[in-house]
């Protein structure tokens, strides 16, 4: 099953390596990792997506609780509660002739902006849960898309609980 | 007080009562090693290798319970030290290693002498630090020591850049006593309610046993587990690493499990309804198949480390917390309570026990003329009057001394248990005589791994360490050859060392004594006399049966019950 695990981690060097290598030496799997600071300059916020039975996914927490970097993590996925994901792409795509008011009304449709415009090109910002996301760019022939960027799944719990130190 | 770092670094190991430095200078190290020199305080061993350094180290953090600390360079410093530093890590074993590094200007250059040694180590420490500032130091070496030695013990290497230790630039320094870390807080007390559940299952067992392993040592809870299991009058068995923890010499005691473990205790495991696993992890070489292992028990797993529970085998009960006070609560819900085991399965069950134990699995030929490796080893625990502090390296040897040297305490018995270095023996024995300077070192190694690290016996010319070695010279990498005669019908590809070395030369060369002995007869008189030589290394080379066996053996990927024993040829 898909988890998607967040993790307060020390603002340090080199902490971000000992997940990633974590993953690698024990032969876990990532499908996205996003990681930036938190108000808290020593803290960072990590969201790591991970696919596994529930025993990995058990020895996954516990390993990545291990690392001493990691101050708090918290499997977004676990039962009774819910969530809410996020991902942003940035997408350029080529627009040409009839083609620009096409994708000017996809963009609208998905809810993105067109935040560049070139003669022959739109650059488009689109935010949603990764499905979503998938689906825009499946709306789109391959050879029209001419770049593509996604920062990888943010999440957060809904509800009053939340991840601080 | 006002100190440069390299003077802090020498200053803080006197102030955290560090008693022996291991290593080895050179370049990114040399104001570190200038500021020792002037301090003198802290007693500085000079290996001949940086793995024999962390390896000397790590048998003084084994033999001590204190942590070990070791000075490598950088570069082939560190790299030379990562084995010293995995076989730490794979036996949780309490080290602290400061490496060299170049100067913070020229990191990441591909400066001479330059390794990515935070990269380098970070699979195999339990933590590692890259100081970049100077007033970062002295907290850093608090925090290495502090990691290194709680918890789930295990090595940190703290990486420092030459200009940190610069000598011309002086910061205040003072001693942290102690320190906390919001990232990092083992749980020590175990869940009372988890606890009471334990007690719960062991009350109503019928086949129960204890499988203890190395976290027992590490936790110093012997004490708390033999009193807990002689309170019960449940048969014990434990791992390799776990030898010691409760005695040898013990009626409830049934040998090693495992690999190469007795057939009592191998039976007792496949046959138990209440399995209490104490501080070890289920690897491999103790599970065999893991859809044959205990196919009948309810399991309660006692560990410091989360991460360890439910990781190979799925447990009932799992108890977090320190061995020894998990097992010191246990102890005292059993006195409070009038309730007791089952008395009559437990007779039942020790019956049956003492039917496994008539096949009397260890038995060899006593009466050869070539000298048996066991016959060796049983001499060994004579002469030795079972009091001597035993390293081993990796192999036949390795197991031969876990068979039939009985442990009666806990740190006696040293060995490199989860990685399986060979070349860990000497040295090892390095820091286990340092550590114990009055009292009986010996270490049972083979030419195989002798010859890993045989440059030590330098070491131990300069520091006049009175180390004996048993080397028990097959002529073969015996463990190896075993495994091709079993399963690459017989192919010993590379496992026969051509031009074996005068081990008797050899050893005289570093100023030592050598002998060597190739009759059964004789060795018990040569032990004798080697360990009379109290103030003197002696490597005694014992010329033993070439193509001996180690018994029993469960095959990698059989259950536990599927061992196989010597075959009746080899018994009396």
């Amino acid at each position: 099953m898909r988890h998607i695990i967040s993790i307060l981690l020390e603002n340090e060097a080199g902490a971000l390596s000992r997940v990633a290598g974590l993953f690698s030496a024990r032969a876990y799997n990532i499908e996205s990792l996003t990681v930036a600071p938190t108000e808290d300059p020593t803290l960072s916020r990590m969201t790591l997506v991970t696919r596994g039975s529930d025993e990995i996914i058990e020895q996954i927490t516990k390993q990545l609780n291990k690392l001493i970097d990691v101050v708090k993590l918290n499997d977004l996925n676990v039962h009774g509660h819910s969530h809410i994901e996020r991902e942003m792409m940035l997408i350029k795509v080529k627009a040409t002739g009839s083609k620009r008011d096409e994708i000017m009304r996809l963009t609208t449709i998905f809810r993105g902006n067109i935040v560049d415009v070139t003669p022959n090109s739109y650059t488009i910002e689109l935010t949603g849960t990764s499905d979503k996301l998938d689906a825009f760019v499946g709306s789109f022939e391959c050879d029209s898309i001419l770049e593509t960027v996604r920062s990888g799944v943010m999440g957060i719990a809904r509800g009053n609980s939340a991840l601080h130190v | 007080m006002e100190l440069s770092g390299s003077e802090i670094i020498a200053q803080f190991l006197k102030d955290e009562g560090v008693e022996y430095l291991f290593g080895y200078p050179g370049g990114a190290v040399l104001h570190i090693y200038d500021a020792l020199f002037k301090a003198d305080e802290v007693k500085h061993i000079l290996a001949r290798h940086e793995q024999a350094a962390v390896h000397a180290a790590d048998g003084y953090a084994r033999s001590t319970g204190k942590t070990g600390v070791a000075l490598v360079t950088s570069g082939p410093g560190m790299t030379n030290a990562v084995t010293g530093i995995a076989t730490a890590y794979l036996d949780s074993i309490p080290l602290v290693v400061i490496s060299g590094q170049v100067p913070t200007a020229v990191i990441g250059s591909d400066a001479f002498q330059e390794v990515d040694s935070v990269g380098i180590s970070r699979p195999c420490v339990k933590h590692n630090f890259l100081v970049k500032d100077v007033k970062d130091l002295a907290e850093t070496l608090k925090k290495a020591f502090y990691v290194a030695s709680t918890g789930r013990p295990g090595p940190v290497l703290i990486d420092i850049p030459k200009d940190i230790t610069d000598p011309n630039i002086k910061i205040p320094y003072s001693y942290m006593p102690t320190i906390s870390m919001r990232s990092y807080n083992p749980v020590i007390k175990g869940h009372q309610y988890q606890i009471k559940k334990a007690m719960e299952l062991i009350k109503r067992a019928r086949r129960p046993v204890f499988y203890t392993g190395g976290g027992v040592v590490l936790s110093n809870a012997s004490q708390s587990l033999r009193a807990l299991v002689q309170r019960l009058g449940f048969p014990i068995t434990s791992t390799l690493m776990g030898l010691g923890a409760y005695p040898a010499t013990d009626e409830q005691w049934l040998g090693m499990l495992g690999m190469h473990g007795t057939y009592e205790a191998n039976m007792a495991m496949h046959e138990t309804d209440v399995l209490i696993a104490v501080g070890a992890r289920f690897d491999d070489r103790i599970t065999g198949h893991l859809e044959h292992f205990c196919p009948n028990a309810k399991i309660i797993h006692i560990d410091i480390d989360p991460s360890s529970i439910s990781k190979n085998v799925k447990v009932d009960v799992p108890i977090v917390g320190d061995v020894d006070d998990v097992l010191t609560s246990m102890l005292k819900l059993l006195k409070d309570d009038q309730d007791n085991t089952d008395q009559e399965a437990i007779k039942d069950w020790w019956k049956k026990i003492r039917q496994w134990r008539k096949k009397n699995c260890l038995k060899y030929n006593k009466k050869t003329k070539v000298i048996k490796p066991q016959y060796v080893i049983e001499k060994l625990y004579e002469v030795t009057k079972g009091d001597a502090y035993i390293t081993s390296d990796v192999g036949q040897h390795q197991m031969f001394a876990a068979q039939y040297y009985k442990f009666d305490k806990p740190r006696q018995w040293i060995n490199s248990g989860g990685l399986g270095t060979m070349g860990f023996g000497l040295p090892a024995a390095i820091g286990v005589q340092l550590a114990h300077l009055d009292q009986t070192v010996a270490c049972v190694t083979g030419e195989g791994s002798i010859q890993m690290n045989i440059q030590e016996l330098a070491t131990c010319m300069q520091y006049q360490l009175p180390i004996k070695i048993i080397n028990l010279n097959n002529r073969y990498l015996g463990m190896v050859r075993q495994w091709q005669e079993f399963f690459y019908e017989g192919r010993y590809a590379m496992s026969y060392m051509d031009s074996i070395p005068d081990f008797v030369k050899l050893t005289e060369s570093y100023g030592h004594v050598g002998m060597q002995v190739d009759k059964t007869s004789d060795v018990e008189d040569a032990l004798k006399e080697a360990f009379a030589m109290k103030d003197k290394l002696v490597f005694i080379d014992f010329i033993t049966n070439r193509e001996e066996n180690v018994y029993p053996m469960i095959a990698a990927g059989k259950g536990q019950h599927e061992m196989e024993l010597a075959p009746d040829s080899e018994l009396v």
